[in-house]
């Protein structure tokens, strides 16, 4: 069995290349553009230009044709790379979007008059089925469409959807019930109950998503398109202000020429925040694409956003902090047996148990003792565990082995008349308990003879990992079933700030109401029916995609590797897009600072000579210099787009020194940078001015 | 609009209260505590004629008298219903010729080398009554010569007359230009 | 600098440094309504003045009745100070018998000292009786000075309280802020004022004899009062020798202190604290400095000291300190200097130009970083006479949207808005929703706040577009070339930011001048003021949001670097060409020579 993970798509990946060129040029439209209001002012600003370029032609405008053909030349790239840089992070989306859909052939659905095996049905297009229709789907059959397995049970093949291409079982009630349209069934039959409309399952929410169709902006995107517009219309202020104020300066001078609006719309396309404008939306629809590649998908982008600014984490305890499953590790015998009696009994009781625990607990007993038995004795007869009695065993040779909660065994072998118990089972229960594991306890009839630790294992790492939440400031609180001792010692094992234990739904989504309260954002996954009110509390819920349906419902992103240690990759992807916005933006307004001492010697120097001294780069002429920092502001925009869909590393540390880190990068960086690049460029340029 | 009445009535509350009662109370404080200063702090002559205001200074151009800094207020210099400064640009070329002109009327009565700054350029108020001591300094030849006084006399008038940072450290050294010349009047008369 | 003149200023920043906490404390007391050692006298009289108000201090205001309040009452002051000035002719207390001002002026001066601007386009002493100046510009420099006192109160609130509609009762911040701080404070330090020699009396004006008459040419004029010229176009003059002079009196300490404590800094003279009345001593000097930066200094405490965390109030006090200091540097090594052309003409010194002896230039420099740094704009040096560098320091606290100290109030929440603007992008920086004091900053208060921030600089590059394009405010500067585009943009930054103070020697008493300033003042007043309120009343809606390792700490160095950074970037971005074509050409020009 392989597991086929998203492929990774490189950034110039040529099959994306081309309908990206293409659907940028298409972008270019003023109706679609206005929606990016900085860069529907450069678009207006390069047609401005391609008028003063005609003008210059016809000798109407005094500037030399190169100058204005270049400028203009260079100022329609600004935005197709802008509406390029949109275009390429869709295309990734729709890429993956169209291996989705491959999965997604109209198939043939048998809906059924009545919910009955057997029952009479007629078939018909997927299309056609409707919320709560029933179908049933046989082995070989495509399921047609998301919803309930209301009777039987039946191994699906979820590869369409998950990559995952070990088939898992879906059976009627419990956690197990959910069914994808789009997968297959490999063995038996099922009747399901569909629960959403074609065009609104699952696979459809998610194709639109990824393909960026539907994409709604977050409200930090909102806030900071606020900030970049007004950064605009300040920039648009100061270049139309510059125009009267050189006039001026002319007359008073009494010489020179005042700035001509070709160089005003240059050094407004300049200081406008073109670089984060254009990789704006790029970065959001990149984030999803970042996720899918994690084979997480987010049902909207506000769910990301919202993972970057969690600070509180319910985890569940099994299967994120410790193994799935717990393991013997030691035979403790009381009452004065021996370790070896109680290690038979033990692998007596155990050995129909096929449960990782049962099996671990047979494994214990081999290796410590060399017990050979493989097999129960033909009389014996298995009793599996209720969850009304808590015991499991086999009654064999007259014996009655069991093993169970010590209160449930204990409880079993006063009914069977034991008169009076080990003096030394409480404390021993007690102490393993307090250990952080789990107590066994073994009996023979009416007899205790000992109990088996049970541990929980802690997966590896997983302490750096909750070290490296803290330095983020989150908090993570650890959920389980157990009783609060053992709850307590896995939580000071694994590391987590804080447990809950004898953890009851009700209970989660109080905890989830409590810290909403106090103004905590809390995230948690979740699989089970009775997760899906506390999923819906959460500001970010993670649902496991073999979670049941309503579970999936309730969440806002679910997690296609049903791995609940996602979460942690989750968070950091949600701070990724944030940062990668600050600090775009940070470095698009540093690289203004260069960008004057291009400009305004340039433009000033017939008016008043003296400014040639801010020409610290020593640019070869006005025009070059001119040209130069608008092929750079340019040239930025595609050099940052693998920035963008890649996103700017995030590393967990403190707030303060993320800070200073960015700044460094960002803002000094970004006010040198244009200095190199806009030099590096007037060296070529000036080679031919 | 149910605000409107409060805010009518706070306009006259506050008028009376900010605009009548206060200024009237440091009024009658301040003529009580400091009558001299509140009233101008006018200097009187042996007489009891009011000759001026130790605060306020006076136009000098006589070469018998100490020369205040140049006033740019409006008619003549000095003038106090008109103060106010030059508002000069440093690089306006009339400014320059002024200050040009001014060091010229200074060096013919006989300054030589550099002047002191403020003995040509103009005060931020018109009314300035203070000169530096260096600009008292450089006037002590011209004034002894015209009012045949020694240069050692009047050097002592003028040290007398050098007003002492305040507290110890706060603004300037300066002379009073009417204290002086007042000084000086009753000196060699 | 001298080691006296290191002295002064060192002592100064230790004494006001010393005075913030207190100071603010006491502030945030008087809002919060605890008590003061002033209680006892001034309870009585604030329930008196609310039951005579017809005020129900019980009743808290939303933001929008809270604005609406303000509103409503800065007009109702607006129009009364219009009325006193074009009654100024008939009402009493008048003894010199001034006119009425000119229906634009009266418009744009009572405009400008509503809005806390004292913008003057008329000559105190020869234009405004003893009634305009106290019923008129005193009032007004307490109701506005107040008026922006209580916007910032209602911004804090908005910041402290969780799920609130309510930011407090607009009557009630407002006489409290009068009653408490400001009328207090103005009796001391006027009766201190009076010490050093400010006048305080309603004689008539004081005729004078002059030790030596003063011979000078006086321009003829016609019947109508229109200067004579001759053949050739020169103006006829007539020489004239004047016996004696006349001085000014008036009730100057009064007004003076409360100008410089609501950092109002509307003169009573037009030399205004170069005045020898207004700021006789060196002492009297280091104390109106004082007053200009007392209230905005302790409000930042005030704030911290509300928000639960005074660390926060030092840090915004910390950036203002910073760039406050940096002005003054520069101010001072510009000026100490000297102006190089006037050295070339044998003169040695100092730029003394437009400055007065007393003060020194270390007073005359802190007076001035002080009074642009905050919107007072009083003045004791010509600005429009310092070196260029040197006067492009005060320009430019000025175009920083007022935040180093700023305007009583107005300093505060616009450094708010500052503050909310570089949390949003320092927050995205370290990948979270940006917050500040547990509040999240969403697009509505980057709307507000960035209305707050850059209302006045848009409004300073219209105008000052504007007026390069009409002929006849061209005309009214009085310096050439360069220089004159720095008058009037300092004058377009000066009114938009509620400033007041000016590169002087332009003529702004013109219809053009009088009417865009006006305007300027107006929105560069109003607007900010109800977008901070507005934000106020959305973040008082807001939970609050506890602090975690992941939140950026805005109370430390890195933010406190962070947020100065972002204040000079966006006022530097914002003004950069227009500075390169009025002070730093000008600073090339006078280098140069030419």
């Amino acid at each position: 069995m392989t597991k086929h993970k998203p492929e990774p798509i490189s950034i110039f990946d040529a099959r994306i290349m081309r309908p990206a060129l293409l659907a940028s040029f298409k972008k270019l439209d003023p109706r679609v553009l206005w929606r990016n209001p900085v860069m529907f002012c450069v678009e207006i600003a390069s047609v401005i230009t391609m008028v003063t370029f005609a003008m210059s032609l016809t000798g109407a405008n005094k500037e030399p044709v190169w100058f204005t053909g270049f400028l203009s030349v260079w100022l329609w790239l600004t935005v197709i790379f802008a509406t390029f840089a949109e275009a390429l992070a869709e295309g990734r989306g729709k890429a993956r979007a169209a291996s989705l859909r491959k999965s997604r052939t109209d198939v043939t659905a048998k809906r059924l008059r009545k919910p009955e095996f057997g029952a009479a049905f007629e078939a018909v297009p997927a299309t056609e089925l409707r919320k709560d229709d029933y179908i049933l789907v046989e082995a070989g059959e495509m399921i047609a469409g998301d919803g309930d397995v209301v009777a039987g049970a039946a191994l699906v093949n979820e590869a369409a959807v998950t990559g995952e291409s070990a088939p898992v079982v879906r059976e009627s009630g419990g956690d197990r019930s959910a069914v994808t349209g789009g997968t297959e069934v490999i063995a038996s039959a099922i009747i399901v109950r569909i629960t959403a409309n074609p065009g609104e399952t699952f696979l459809d929410r998610m194709i639109s998503l990824i393909e960026g169709a539907k994409r709604r902006k977050t409200p930090n995107e909102i806030a900071l398109e606020v900030l970049l517009f007004a950064l605009t219309l300040v920039f648009l202020l100061v270049c139309a202000n510059i125009s009267p104020l050189s006039i001026y300066s002319v007359k008073a001078a009494g010489h020179g020429t005042p700035v001509s609006l070709t160089i005003l719309v240059a050094l407004f396309v300049c200081l406008a925040p073109t670089t984060i404008a254009a990789l704006l939306p790029a970065i959001g629809i990149a984030g999803m694409d970042r996720l899918f590649q994690k084979n997480v998908i987010a049902l909207s982008g506000r769910a990301i956003e919202a993972a970057g600014d969690v600070n509180v984490l319910l985890l569940d305890k099994t299967g994120t902090i410790t193994l799935g499953n717990r393991e013997a590790v030691a035979f403790v015998p009381v009452g004065g047996h021996s370790e070896q009696e109680l290690a038979e009994a033990a692998l007596m009781a155990s050995l129909t148990d096929e449960t990782p625990e049962g099996r671990s607990i047979v494994v214990l007993a081999k290796q410590k003792f060399g017990l050979k038995q493989e097999a129960l004795p033909v009389d014996a007869e298995t009793i599996a565990f209720s969850a009304e009695t808590r015991l499991s065993g086999v009654n064999t040779g007259g014996k009655q082995y069991r093993k169970g909660a010590s209160d449930s065994t204990l409880a079993f072998v006063k009914g069977l008349g034991a008169k009076a118990l080990p003096s030394d089972i409480e404390a021993e229960v007690d102490k393993i308990a307090r250990g952080g594991a789990t107590p066994l306890v073994v009996s023979r009839d009416a007899d205790i003879l000992g109990v088996i630790n049970l541990k929980d294992i802690v997966k590896g790492g997983i302490q750096e990992r909750f070290q490296q939440l803290r330095s983020m400031g989150i908090k993570t609180i650890m959920i389980t079933g157990d009783n609060p001792l053992t709850a307590a010692a896995i939580a000071a094992e694994a590391q987590v700030d804080d447990f809950m234990a004898q953890a009851k739904p009700e209970e989660k989504l109080r905890l989830i109401r409590e810290y909403q309260e106090q103004g905590y954002m809390v995230a948690m996954t979740g699989d089970g029916t009775n997760d899906a009110p506390a999923l819906a509390q959460a500001d970010v819920a993670v649902a496991m995609n073999t979670g049941t349906q309503p579970a999936r419902e309730a969440a806002n992103i679910i997690d296609l590797d049903s791995n609940p240690t996602k979460l942690l990759d989750i968070v950091e992807i949600g701070k990724q897009i944030l940062m990668t916005r600050g600090n775009l933006t940070t470095f698009s307004i540093s690289n203004d600072v260069a960008k004057y001492f291009a400009i305004i010697p340039a433009m000033m120097l017939s008016i008043y000579p003296q400014l040639g001294v801010l020409n610290v780069m020593h640019l070869a002429s006005p025009f070059s210099a001119i040209l130069s920092a608008v092929i750079f502001n340019a040239l930025i925009i595609p050099l940052l787009i693998p920035l963008a869909l890649k996103g700017t590393k995030y590393r967990p540390m403190p707030a303060e020194k993320l800070l200073i880190y960015n700044l460094l990068i960002y803002g000094v960086g970004g006010i040198i940078a244009p200095f190199i690049g806009i030099k590096g460029i007037d060296l070529v340029v000036g080679m031919f001015v | 609009m149910k605000e409107l009445k409060p805010a009518i009535l706070f306009v006259i509350v506050f008028t009376i209260l900010c605009g009548g009662i206060y200024p009237a109370v440091v009024t009658g404080i301040a003529s009580a505590v400091f009558p001299k200063q509140a009233k101008g702090s006018f200097i009187t002559d042996k007489n009891g004629r009011m000759v001026g205001s130790s605060l306020i200074g006076q136009p000098f151009s006589d070469l018998r008298y100490f020369w205040p800094r140049p006033s740019a207020t409006s008619d003549f210099g000095y003038n106090p219903v008109a103060s106010g400064g030059s508002n000069s640009g440093p690089t306006n070329p009339d400014y320059l010729k002024t200050v040009a002109d001014r060091v010229k009327s200074l060096h013919d009565t006989g300054i030589q080398g550099n002047v002191p700054a403020d003995l040509v350029e103009a005060s931020a108020s018109g009314l300035d009554p203070h000169i530096s001591p260096e600009a008292a300094k450089v006037q002590v030849p011209r004034v002894a010569k015209a009012r045949g006084v020694t240069e050692e006399a009047l050097n002592k008038l003028v040290a007398a007359h050098t007003e002492d940072r305040q507290l110890g450290i706060l603004g300037s050294l300066r002379v009073n230009v009417l204290a002086l010349n007042l000084e000086l009047d009753k000196l060699a008369p | 600098m001298n080691p006296y003149e290191w002295l002064q200023t060192i002592l100064f920043f230790i004494a006001l440094l010393a005075l913030i906490k207190p100071f603010g404390t006491f502030m945030a007391k008087v809002y919060q309504g605890e008590r003061t050692f002033l209680s006892p006298v001034f309870v009585p009289c604030e329930n008196l003045l609310y039951r005579i108000c017809g005020v129900d201090t019980d009743e808290e205001m939303g933001w929008k009745v809270y604005a609406a309040g303000l509103l409503l009452f800065n007009v109702m002051c607006g129009v009364a100070l219009f009325a006193i000035l074009l009654l100024q002719g008939v009402l009493p207390l008048n003894p010199q018998k001034f006119p009425a001002f000119s229906w634009h002026l009266a418009l744009n001066t009572a405009i400008s000292f509503t809005t806390n601007t004292n913008w003057q386009n008329y000559s105190g002493e020869q234009a405004a009786s003893y009634f305009t100046q106290m019923f008129g510009f005193t009032v007004h420099n307490f109701v506005s000075a107040a008026t922006g006192m209580v916007v910032a109160i209602a911004l804090i609130r908005g910041f402290v309280r969780r799920k609130a509609s309510a930011i407090g009762n607009f009557w009630v911040d407002l006489t409290r802020s009068i009653l408490y701080i400001l009328l207090p404070l103005s009796l001391v330090y006027a009766i201190f004022l009076v010490s050093q020699g400010v006048i305080q009396n309603f004689s008539d004006y004081k005729t004078v004899p002059l030790v030596q008459p003063t011979t000078y040419d006086k321009p003829r004029l016609d019947d109508k009062g229109n200067p004579l010229k001759d053949a050739k176009g020169n103006p006829i003059t007539e020489s004239v020798t004047a016996q004696s002079v006349t001085i000014p009196m008036g009730p100057v300490a009064s007004q003076e202190a409360i100008k410089e404590l609501g950092t109002n800094g509307g003169g009573f003279f037009n030399a205004n604290s170069a005045h020898p009345y207004e700021n006789p001593t060196p002492l009297s000097n280091m104390a109106e400095i004082f007053l200009i930066l007392l209230i905005s200094g302790g409000l930042t405490y005030t704030f911290g000291r509300m928000a639960g965390n005074p660390r926060q109030g030092w840090a915004l006090l910390a950036v203002m300190l910073a760039i406050l200091i940096l002005a003054l540097g520069v101010l001072y090594w510009a000026e100490s200097n000297g102006n190089p052309l006037v050295a070339k003409l044998g003169v040695y010194g100092i730029n003394m130009e437009g400055k007065e002896t007393r003060f020194g230039l270390a007073g005359s420099s802190l007076f001035t970083v002080a009074t642009t740094g905050t919107s007072c704009g009083a003045v004791n040096t010509m600005h429009d006479s310092l070196t260029p560098l040197g006067g492009m320091m005060p320009l430019s606290l000025i175009l920083l949207s007022e935040v180093i100290f700023g305007g009583v109030g107005t300093g505060l929440y616009t450094m708010l808005a500052f503050v909310v603007i570089a949390v949003f992008v320092a927050g995205l920086m370290i990948g979270r929703t940006p917050e500040f004091l547990g509040k999240k900053i969403e697009a509505r208060e980057m709307w507000m706040s960035i209305i707050t921030v850059l209302t006045s600089g848009i409004l300073i590059l219209v105008f000052s577009g504007v007026a390069m394009m009409v002929p006849s405010a061209v005309a009214s500067m009085a310096n050439p070339g360069a220089h004159g585009l720095s008058e009037v943009i300092y004058a377009f930054a000066s009114m938009s930011n509620n400033n007041g103070s000016a590169f002087a020697g332009l003529n702004g008493n013109t219809i053009f001048y009088n009417l865009t300033g006006a305007v300027a003042m107006f929105i560069g007043r109003f607007a900010p003021i109800v977008a901070s309120l507005a934000m106020a009343g959305s973040l008082a809606e807001k939970k609050y949001v506890p602090p975690s390792l992941g939140t950026l700490p805005t109370d430390k160095v890195p933010f406190v670097l962070w947020l100065t950074l972002v204040i000079v970037i966006v006022g530097a971005l914002t003004f950069f060409p227009a500075l390169s074509l009025g002070p730093i050409v000008e600073h090339l020009t006078m280098l140069g020579g030419n």
